[in-house]
């Protein structure tokens, strides 16, 4: 039941961040900070062409993504194995690994299908492939190539 | 198994089977969570979708084309700037501050709004030079994806100032307050997201 | 899209008086029946003054136990729509040969397929799964209700709104013609311009919400509100198959309202996801929507699982052999269920390495099923065996749906595959497996807890008499369609020219007419019950001599479900009380927290349903009026503090003190 507030056990007002961390103005600083700093390069690797290879500049830019996303996480979201006793981080986890699952099942799985059924098509799976060719290069592929490294 | 001794196997007082007053814990903030973690698999979907379709240019504009990292960049700041105020609202109400966690609500609504405005702005711009949401399956899965998150963003206002209402009437109750960690729990799952949207289309489409 | 002004246009949208089929006899029949029938049920609530008291106690209720029942309800109910198409498809595919066409030409027929599915998977099976959970887990956990009373009242009323807008369908427009997944470009709009398969998106998007919501709701439960002592490791088995279904819930269906919301922005706004040209890919809506697909079915089976497993410990007079490893079983089914979803899709070309990769898995998933039938039989191995008929269904079940499971090993492996995919071996396969599993496990579930539910058991006769005419139904009725489908007979055929096939389809066709038999067994088992109440009533709460929680309520519970919370020290709490001769509570009782029936759920599911049927017509001003509705009315709801409400001590001493004459009076 949901609305379990006032009918005379004081104490009732406390439970609800007994198991839930509320960081504290430092906490919000330091993952602000480090957030404006993970945001900052990426733009700036971008728009000033830092990395001339778009391949190598896509991979740096999920790394940064990943450590952010963690930033937020840990800083914003407070999340740790102890809240909810555990089941915050079960199912984050579960739901990271189904999110890696969905990613990058998709990606393979329409990878070969548009490989083998749409072979005219010029998009991210057919660029630099010849035709009827067995070997699957993945390295010009780095829209699904990278997107192992995005994790939730 | 059992913690009872077997060799006493006879009559237990039945006391020893119930508790007089039992109150199960309250489970709203997990099931928000778990609510959260569903969300994300939406996100996941358009995500997924976004990566088979995002080049399938169709002749049509590119990222390059149409992408303008500056006001991403802007956006990105409102956000972040509105989780942080968010965060300083959820501060001042465990100090049970109604006043200033109502101040710091209402920025985080502001920047909200920036946001929103900026990105119907984009969209609005993009529709009118023909790279609007029909022309390709690049431009379908960008305004899919960017457009619900903004749909969410959105979602989140009014939810805000509802709570805003609600903590003006009745002040932060127990109630209340579960509802303002739940929404700064939507509110920061919305900046995780939109970190995944900048890098992954903007930042990467530009790339393309 | 070009902004309509024509208010007309802006309040009807695509919808006329065209939209009516007066044309179709078979409709017009159809809707005679039904309009006779809902003025018969109309009439008699209105005659006997029912409409307060079903508003006050049954619309409104937040109780757990009134909303299982009435998901249970409404599944059955479906049941008879869902089975109606079934019948008429066998029976159209017995006559159409040759010359002969039947009486159902193939525009009626697709949507009579499509219904067929629609129907049974999303508001038959789900709604009896989720009324089965929902009555049974708070009782098994020792909790007073669910985490989130009001959300269960509001999932169900979006599930039964979901199920009504597809009635409408019936005799407002029409349904879809694609089958019961709406594949894209068939689904799209240029090929299927009609309402049908918006019917179908906004169906089921509504009836999704009230599935997901109802997932979070369930995990919460279970997770928060066990009685103390329950550690995971001593919950029931059911209780663990709840939950790990659940998960899966919250995990698939999100995946679902994506990809019917960019369908139906293809078909709305001419978006390009799933089309031909222009950069859509059509191939992505079929991966993603299996991607749902495979967990769905599993959250279908995996309830039934866990009925199964109750029933047999408690008809065997035993503790589940293995309590640990169906425990693992579980799980590994839950996690693996997310990695077979292309062994729906082998034919669609992608190609040896991937279709290697997850016709292994497949093959592998079949494996904790397996561990799962030995612990049943080793359950039942030297067991006082008590053929009662939950029991009769279990054992059904394991012959059948061990059939079925093989014949799906067989389907996982891709060159067998790419002859079977899409024959009407697949329709054996997957009917043997939901019809054993699922449907055996409801009916096994229904009888096994409608004494708890209303006080008396079921009646024995007609109970064997539906249970012999579904088995034998379905093997006639199915086994055919095995022969047919490695013979290469392709499945929604509504017409074939080889008339050698005929007997088969015939035969199938007598089986289906068992299986109605049966349906109409089960009816009369319901009337005959309730009027033989007296002599079949359960006194004691537990007229099966069962082992777990809910067993030691009075049938049925009172509203607060127990007076006071469990203690649990063991698994099967109930068989551990009543080996230590547990004596209930007779003083000492206290108020009792509970929360308060509401009819926000309701309205707010009303709103929901009208703005869908606008989507669908695209009727803009109703879509607007209805979603402001909505929203407002959510808001309204918020802003209500007032939710609960105290059961006096008096009362429960009152309830309790009539239990403990009842218990007297009887022993």
């Amino acid at each position: 039941m949901s609305a379990h507030t006032e009918h005379g056990h004081g104490h009732h007002d406390h439970d609800e961040h007994d198991s839930h961390d509320h960081g504290s103005f430092k906490s919000y600083m330091l993952g602000f900070i480090l957030a404006v700093i993970l945001t900052a390069i990426p733009f700036w690797l971008v728009m000033g062409n830092v990395i001339p290879k778009s391949s190598t500049l896509g991979v740096v830019l999920l790394v940064f993504a990943a450590m952010q996303m963690v930033v937020h996480v840990v800083y914003f979201l407070h999340l740790n194995a102890r809240s909810e006793n555990g089941w915050n981080m079960l199912a984050f986890i579960f739901t990271g690994t189904l999110l890696f699952i969905v990613m990058s099942g998709s990606l393979w799985v329409m990878y070969h299908l548009n490989h083998n059924m749409m072979p005219g098509m010029m998009d991210t799976t057919g660029e630099g492939m010849k035709p009827g060719d067995g070997q699957h290069d993945m390295k010009n592929m780095p829209a699904m190539h990278d997107m192992k490294n995005m994790e939730q | 198994m059992s913690d009872l001794t077997t060799s006493n196997a006879g009559t237990l007082p039945s006391t020893h089977y119930y508790v007089r007053e039992h109150h199960p814990e309250n489970g709203t903030l997990l099931g928000f969570w778990l609510y959260l973690m569903s969300d994300c698999l939406i996100f996941a979907c358009l995500f997924a979708t976004y990566a088979v379709l995002g080049r399938n240019y169709a002749g049509g504009p590119t990222g390059a084309e149409i992408f303008e990292l500056p006001i991403v960049g802007l956006n990105t700041s409102l956000l972040l700037f509105s989780s942080i105020t968010y965060g300083f609202a959820m501060l001042e109400m465990y100090k049970k501050n109604v006043g200033t966690t109502m101040l710091w609500l209402a920025i985080t609504g502001l920047f909200g709004a920036g946001f929103i405005y900026f990105e119907l702005s984009e969209f609005v711009h993009l529709i009118s030079i023909g790279a609007g949401p029909q022309r390709s399956g690049f431009l379908t899965s960008f305004f899919a994806l960017v457009g619900t998150h903004g749909l969410h963003v959105s979602f989140g206002i009014i939810w805000l100032i509802t709570l805003m209402f609600q903590v003006k009437k009745h002040g932060l109750t127990a109630a209340n307050k579960r509802r303002l960690m739940c929404l700064s729990l939507f509110w920061h799952f919305l900046d995780l997201i939109w970190i995944g949207v900048f890098t992954f289309v903007y930042l990467m489409g530009v790339l393309a | 899209m070009q902004l309509q002004l024509d208010p007309m246009k802006l309040i009807f949208g695509r919808l006329s008086l065209e939209a009516i089929p007066y044309h179709e006899p078979i409709l017009v029949g159809t809707f005679i029946m039904v309009a006779l029938g809902g003025m018969a049920v109309l009439g008699a609530m209105t005659y006997f003054r029912l409409w307060g008291p079903f508003w006050r106690n049954w619309i409104t209720s937040i109780d757990h136990k009134k909303i299982g029942i009435m998901y249970v309800v409404l599944g059955l109910v479906m049941l008879l729509r869902g089975f109606a198409d079934a019948l008429m498809m066998r029976a159209q595919q017995a006559m159409s040969f040759g010359d002969s066409h039947g009486f159902l030409p193939p525009h009626h027929y697709d949507q009579v397929f499509t219904a067929h599915g629609v129907i049974m998977i999303f508001f038959v099976a789900m709604p009896l799964v989720t009324g089965l959970m929902n009555y049974v887990i708070p009782l098994q956990i020792g909790a007073r209700d669910v985490a989130f009373p009001f959300l269960n009242n509001f999932s169900f009323w979006m599930t039964a709104f979901g199920g009504g807008l597809v009635m409408v369908s019936l005799f407002v427009g029409e349904f879809a013609r694609t089958g019961w997944l709406a594949y894209p470009p068939l689904s799209g709009i240029l090929a299927s311009p009609d309402v049908g398969v918006d019917y179908y998106i906004w169906s089921l998007q509504i009836a999704g919400v009230g599935t997901l919501l109802s997932g979070v709701n369930l995990l919460v439960t279970i997770i928060k509100m066990r009685a103390p002592g329950m550690k995971m490791m001593r919950m029931p088995v059911f209780t663990w198959t709840a939950l790990c279904t659940n998960v899966l819930i919250v995990a698939a269906f999100p995946v679902l309202t994506a990809v019917l919301a960019m369908l139906s922005l293809d078909r709305t706004f001419g978006t390009n996801f799933f089309t031909n040209d222009l950069g859509g890919n059509a191939m992505m809506y079929v991966n993603l929507i299996w991607i749902w697909g495979h967990p769905e079915v599993y959250i279908l089976v995996l309830p039934a699982f866990g009925v199964f497993s109750e029933i047999v410990s408690t008809f065997c007079s035993k503790r589940l052999f293995g309590y640990t490893s169906m425990v693992y079983a579980t799980i590994v089914i839950t996690i693996l269920s997310y990695l077979v979803w292309l062994h729906h899709f082998f034919t669609m070309g992608s190609g040896a390495s991937v279709n290697s990769f997850f016709g292994i898995t497949t093959m592998i998933i079949s494996i904790p099923t397996g561990a799962k039938i030995f612990n049943w039989l080793f359950t039942m191995y030297r067991g006082r065996i008590r053929f009662e008929l939950p029991m009769l269904w279990t054992m059904g079940f394991m012959i059948t749906f061990v059939i079925g499971g093989m014949t799906g090993v067989l389907l996982a492996v891709p060159p067998a595959d790419f002859v079977l995919h899409n024959s009407l071996f697949l329709i054996a396969h997957f009917h043997n497996v939901i019809i054993g599993g699922v449907l055996f496990g409801m009916f096994a579930g229904i009888n096994y807890w409608f004494p708890k539910a209303f006080g008396y058991k079921l009646d024995d006769f007609w109970g064997k008499c539906c249970f012999w005419f579904w088995t034998i139904g379905f093997y006639f009725a199915f086994m055919p369609l095995y022969v047919l489908g490695l013979m290469g007979v392709t499945r929604r055929l509504s017409h074939f020219d080889d008339p050698s096939l005929q007997i088969w389809f015939q035969i199938a066709a007598f089986g289906a007419v068992l299986v109605a038999l049966g349906i109409a067994s089960f009816i009369i088992q319901l009337v005959v019950s309730f009027l033989r109440r007296e002599q079949l009533k359960d006194v004691t709460g537990d007229p099966w001599g069962a082992r777990t929680l809910e067993w030691s309520t009075s049938s049925p519970p009172p509203d607060y479900n127990f007076a006071f919370t469990p203690l649990v020290h063991d698994n099967d709490t109930w068989a551990d009380m009543k080996a230590h001769g547990y004596q209930r509570p007779t003083e000492g009782f206290v108020d009792i927290h509970m929360p308060k029936n509401t009819g926000a759920g309701f309205i707010i599911a009303a709103c929901a349903a009208v703005c869908g049927f606008g989507l669908i017509w695209q009727m803009w001003l109703v879509v607007i009026v209805a979603f402001v509705a909505l929203l407002v009315s959510t808001i309204v709801h918020t802003f209500n503090y007032n939710r609960d409400y105290y059961i006096s001590s008096d009362d429960v001493v009152r309830t309790e003190g009539e239990r403990t004459r009842l218990l007297a009076a009887h022993v």
